[in-house]
């Protein structure tokens, strides 16, 4: 049983998973369909969340995510918008939403008047939702039922050395509660896969973690860009693999329980790594093009929020979970104060330690999930981005327990 | 700066520079050092030629060209340029073992990657 005394309360879902969140998601399903869905939100913008799939072409990993992202247990209720022609497999979305017991609607602008019909009539059903999620009733929640991944951000020389290992030691904390924590970025952990394939529960998932990094090195290598943005070496990182050191340590020192793919949701606690990089030839691009993609796949795979490090500071949130901000960098807190909810740069000042700022992170996960907003909860971010991708199914040695 | 009492700080290096493993040939900078300070690195007083920002690292000791840089106990890359302790280590002087790194200039607004 959890040691910490909390009082946090989720909503039920059919197939077991709680909620910290009870929204209702309006998904477009091409991006001709993107005003139309945003005018639906726009009135009730904290209860409903815009996501959606901008391309025409059909894809089946966009499907798979947002089958994923519609049942994920922060939502209550699904509006689909469709402009009428898109490739997208708008009745299997629909019927996968309709298994999981959730309420759900599409609208097709085609046949709805058009956009100030298919307006009206988007609001009114969102209108509807709201005032029966108000009604849901919670239940008790405990730190095994809940899911947390982790990325960095806007990484500079600080992110290594203080709010990616106080993550570190947030996760190790949660872990032995029982909950389940994910890390990703195979391409931000080139470098590291030795150390960390010792840290595997088998050797065979060892191996596995290696080749999922050596893919990824292979991809960014035929891109020729390395996952690193001009604003990393401006904030004194010089290599990637001076970067992956520093995001490896988000990880923390659990034992890997496992190597997932978007979209997978992990059947017990532990810690897992997703592996974000497409399989196959490249073809469509670099893989994930901003840091909201990482989001959106550790959500597709059920994480409840996101803790996010940040040196140079990341503003955003997301669509559906909430993100926790952690700043790396004392000289950036104190310009973006409003957007942090964490100052892990006060470990360069020795104002405090890692395990003081990872009982921080720690506290602040338990209360985010008891209801709290996070800061960027608060200025209202929103962000959501899903492209194309294409992923083989996972290898037996992935997920040996 | 704050003080640094409850922090195994080596006397002969400044209190701003923190080594994070003991294999390191680099230091990290907790805050930043002025261009033109004379500052003790590893026992050796060097004069820093340009400010160095927080976050950023400089040589603990001489590194040689195509030698590796060792961070957090682990190579980050390898020196371009033969660098000399209490240096700026960074895109001009190493490069990466894998892909090139990206990087904007701010006074021409241009685009340059370091070979790797």
């Amino acid at each position: 049983m959890p040691e910490t005394s909390i009082n946090m309360r989720g909503y039920m879902r059919s197939d077991g998973r709680k909620g910290i969140r009870n929204l209702v998601v309006v998904a477009y399903l091409v991006e001709c369909a993107h005003h139309v869905a945003r005018e639906i939100v726009q009135p009730n913008r904290e209860q409903a969340h815009l996501i959606g799939f901008p391309g025409c072409f059909p894809n089946a990993y966009a499907q798979r995510m947002m089958e994923k992202l519609c049942t994920h247990p922060n939502i209550g209720a699904v509006l689909l918008v469709s402009l009428g022609c898109e490739s997208f497999n708008r009745y299997q979305l629909k019927k996968v939403i309709e298994a999981s017991g959730r309420p759900v609607s599409n609208i097709v602008i085609q046949r709805e008047g058009g956009t100030p019909g298919s307006i009206k009539a988007g609001q009114k059903w969102i209108a509807e939702q709201i005032t029966h999620l108000q009604k849901h009733v919670t239940v008790p929640m405990t730190i095994d039922e809940l899911s947390i991944g982790t990325i960095c951000g806007g990484s500079d020389g600080t992110s290594g050395i203080t709010g990616n290992p106080a993550v570190g030691r947030a996760f190790d904390k949660l872990i032995t509660e029982g909950a389940t924590c994910i890390f990703e970025e195979t391409g931000e952990l080139i470098g590291c896969e030795q150390i960390m394939a010792e840290r595997a529960v088998t050797p065979e998932l060892g191996q596995a973690l290696i080749a999922s990094v050596k893919k990824a090195a292979s991809y960014y290598e035929q891109l020729g860009y390395g996952s690193f943005a001009a604003g990393n070496a401006e904030g004194g990182l010089s290599t990637i693999e001076e970067k992956s050191m520093g995001a490896y340590a988000k990880s923390g020192q659990s034992r890997i329980s496992g190597l997932i793919k978007p979209g997978d949701i992990p059947g017990k606690g532990g810690l897992y790594l997703m592996d974000v990089v497409p399989d196959g030839e490249v073809r469509f691009g670099f893989p994930n093009i901003s840091d909201n993609a990482e989001i959106v796949e550790m959500m597709a795979s059920g994480v409840h929020m996101t803790l996010f490090v940040t040196g140079r500071g990341s503003v955003v949130g997301s669509a559906i979970s909430p993100v926790i901000k952690i700043a790396a960098n004392p000289e950036m807190y104190e310009r973006l104060t409003e957007d942090m909810d964490i100052n892990a740069g006060r470990i360069l000042r020795d104002e405090a330690t890692l395990d003081e700022v990872g009982n921080e992170i720690f506290d602040l996960v338990i209360d985010i999930a008891s209801g709290t907003s996070s800061k960027s909860e608060q200025q209202g971010h929103t962000e959501f981005i899903l492209t194309y991708k294409s992923f083989e199914p996972l290898g037996p040695a992935c997920l040996p327990v | 700066m704050s003080e640094k009492n409850d922090r195994q700080v080596d006397v002969k290096t400044d209190p701003r520079l923190i080594q994070l493993s003991p294999r390191d040939n680099v230091l990290v900078l907790r805050d930043v050092i002025e261009g033109g300070e004379k500052i003790c690195v590893s026992g050796t007083h060097v004069v820093i030629k340009q400010r160095i920002g927080l976050g950023h690292k400089l040589a603990s000791k001489a590194i040689l060209s195509d030698e590796k840089v060792i961070k957090y106990g682990a190579p980050i890359g390898s020196a371009t340029l033969d660098i000399g302790v209490g240096e700026h280590v960074h895109i001009h002087n190493i490069k990466s073992n894998y892909t090139p790194t990206l990087s904007l200039e701010e006074e021409n607004d241009s685009v340059t990657q370091s070979h790797a």
